[in-house]
């Protein structure tokens, strides 16, 4: 009963604040919000990272472009708020909303803005060091404990590690790689846990975390080029043969190789699949929050009342939306992992164990449909 | 959309942070913790396999401490019952033998008392014979007083020495 006292308590707080936030604002005309703007400027890359409750400043950056006549390595401080650089004499700028170049580092040159090779340290590559940070220390962490104590199990913060460790190693790649697991597991246990960090950091709104990197598709690319990479390089024979050569009748492959350019297709599909899946899904995680974050401040626009209704309803929905992500990212990286899995066992699989691997292709198969 | 469009710089960083972690924990991580991950399961299934001998084991010696007490329950029954009819046949043995000894003692009483008896008998005979010489001798000593019996009695000796030749 006082608990729930508590919660009444804080939601009258939070309605009260945008109500006032809301009587404050809607007089002046400068308050009007572009949401697109502001979904777009979390869900996309930065030069700076965000502090809370300040809209001038920004944890800066550096920017290290390769321009035209070389190397130009400053902070993203100085290009803030529209400002334009001068670095070694040439000008750089970020580019407005009408350029091609929108919100990116552009050269300024007589001719118009030119694109540098932009190999900036953004909000997004620095929240991918953190995260490689963050994965290599736990893991050798747990590497160390293993060490130290041959045949025991942590306990408290590493076991939960080591429950994850396990569950993936014991849950996933065993099961779908048989003997090889030992061979395939630590490129798979490695994407599990990066993703699953990256994820998680994501969620959290604040400095170390905060940015939407499994939502963007770049990330997801790299990771499923990857797969791709450990698929066809670790490939045996007979995967090749049910490409260029399947088990079907001979005019769907000769003289027009159909079934082949099918599945040379299909190879593409794959990793695109994986690069889409995660990337579809952690974006419309991040989407949703902010969308129903920016309801409270379209409503109070409206009029106070109708503000504070929908910070009732924003919050509540966000709270629940945030415990579903937690959720969803963890979901998301086991995902990832076991498709990519069942991707590696399917090229590799021998020739005697081809029924068991049709089986776990269809197992998969029925994953992939369930959770897509 | 910018959102669909991979941004080199991301991916250049992507892959190189990418690629760092995955050789360092492949160099560092994955082989410690995936060996012991491993070598503790089958430690695990080990010690369950063991345990479930050890409990077969325990079971068995259960079972045959079982059959042993119960071996030395019928032992000590059979040792009781022996000893039983040990006590009793000793008894009866000991009551036999005394009663031989008894008859034995009984015999050399009644040999005893017999030849006592025998004795006796001897004793009263010779006492007899000797009163009934005195009382022949005072008779003939009164007898023989008489001169005339004297006569008689040497004449019917002599005759009998007569005859007797």
């Amino acid at each position: 009963m006082k608990r729930l006292k508590f919660y009444i308590f804080l939601l009258l707080v939070a309605v009260s604040g945008s109500v006032a936030y809301a009587s404050e604002t809607s007089d002046s005309a400068s308050a009007a919000i572009n949401p697109k703007e502001i979904m777009f400027e979390h869900l996309l890359d930065g030069y700076g990272w965000e502090i809370p409750f300040d809209h001038h400043h920004r944890i800066p950056l550096p920017v290290i472009v390769w321009a035209s006549d070389g190397l130009h390595c400053f902070s993203s401080s100085h290009l803030e708020h529209g400002h334009t650089y001068t670095d070694k004499g040439v000008t750089f700028a970020i580019a407005g909303p009408e350029s091609p170049y929108k919100e990116k580092v552009v050269e300024l040159t007589p001719e118009g803005e030119k694109r540098p090779w932009d190999f900036s340290i953004t909000k997004n590559v620095c929240a991918l060091f953190i995260t490689v940070f963050l994965v290599l220390g736990l893991m050798i962490w747990l590497a160390r404990f293993h060490k130290n104590h041959p045949y025991k199990a942590p306990r408290k913060g590493l076991g939960f590690l080591e429950v994850a460790v396990t569950f993936v190693y014991d849950g996933v790649v065993k099961p779908i790689l048989g003997p090889s697991a030992r061979k395939f597991a630590p490129y798979l246990m490695t994407v599990f846990f990066f993703i699953l960090f990256m994820n998680l950091l994501g969620l959290i709104v604040i400095f170390p975390g905060g940015a939407n990197l499994t939502g963007n598709i770049a990330v997801t690319l790299v990771l499923s080029i990857c797969t791709f990479i450990a698929t066809n390089m670790f490939a045996n024979k007979h995967y090749w043969k049910e490409i260029f050569w399947p088990d079907v009748p001979l005019w769907l492959k000769f003289p027009l190789p159909i079934m082949p350019v099918i599945e040379i297709f299909g190879m593409f599909t794959k990793p695109a699949a994986l690069t889409i899946r995660l990337f579809a899904n952690m974006m419309g995680g991040h989407m949703i929050v902010i969308t129903l974050t920016l309801l409270i401040f379209i409503f109070s626009a409206i009029s106070p009342a109708a503000g504070g209704a929908a910070t009732v309803v924003s919050l509540i929905f966000s709270i629940f939306m945030l415990l579903i992500d937690v959720l969803v990212s963890f979901i998301q990286a086991y995902v990832f992992t076991m498709l990519s899995t069942i991707f590696i066992g399917l090229a590799n699989e021998h020739e005697h164990e081809k029924e068991d691997a049709a089986d776990k292709g269809e197992i998969g198969k029925e994953i992939v449909d369930t959770l897509v | 959309m910018e959102l669909f469009t991979p941004d080199f710089g991301l991916v250049f960083w992507m892959f190189i942070a990418f690629g760092i972690l995955f050789l360092a924990l492949w160099k560092f991580a994955w082989p410690v913790i995936l060996k012991s991950v491993d070598s503790r399961a089958d430690l695990i299934d080990k010690g369950v396999e063991y345990a479930q001998q050890a409990k077969a084991q325990l079971d068995n010696a259960k079972e045959e401490a079982q059959s042993f007490l119960n071996d030395a329950r019928r032992q000590q029954a059979d040792i009781l019952r022996e000893a039983d009819k040990m006590k009793t046949q000793i008894i009866e043995q000991a009551r036999s033998a005394a009663q031989v000894e008894a008859q034995k003692v009984m015999e050399n009483a009644k040999v005893q008392i017999a030849q006592q008896q025998k004795e006796a008998q001897a004793q009263f005979r010779n006492q007899v014979s000797e009163f009934a010489l005195e009382i022949a001798g005072k008779i003939v000593h009164n007898q023989m007083q008489q001169d005339k019996a004297q006569d008689k009695l040497v004449n019917s000796l002599l005759d009998e020495i007569e005859n007797s030749k």
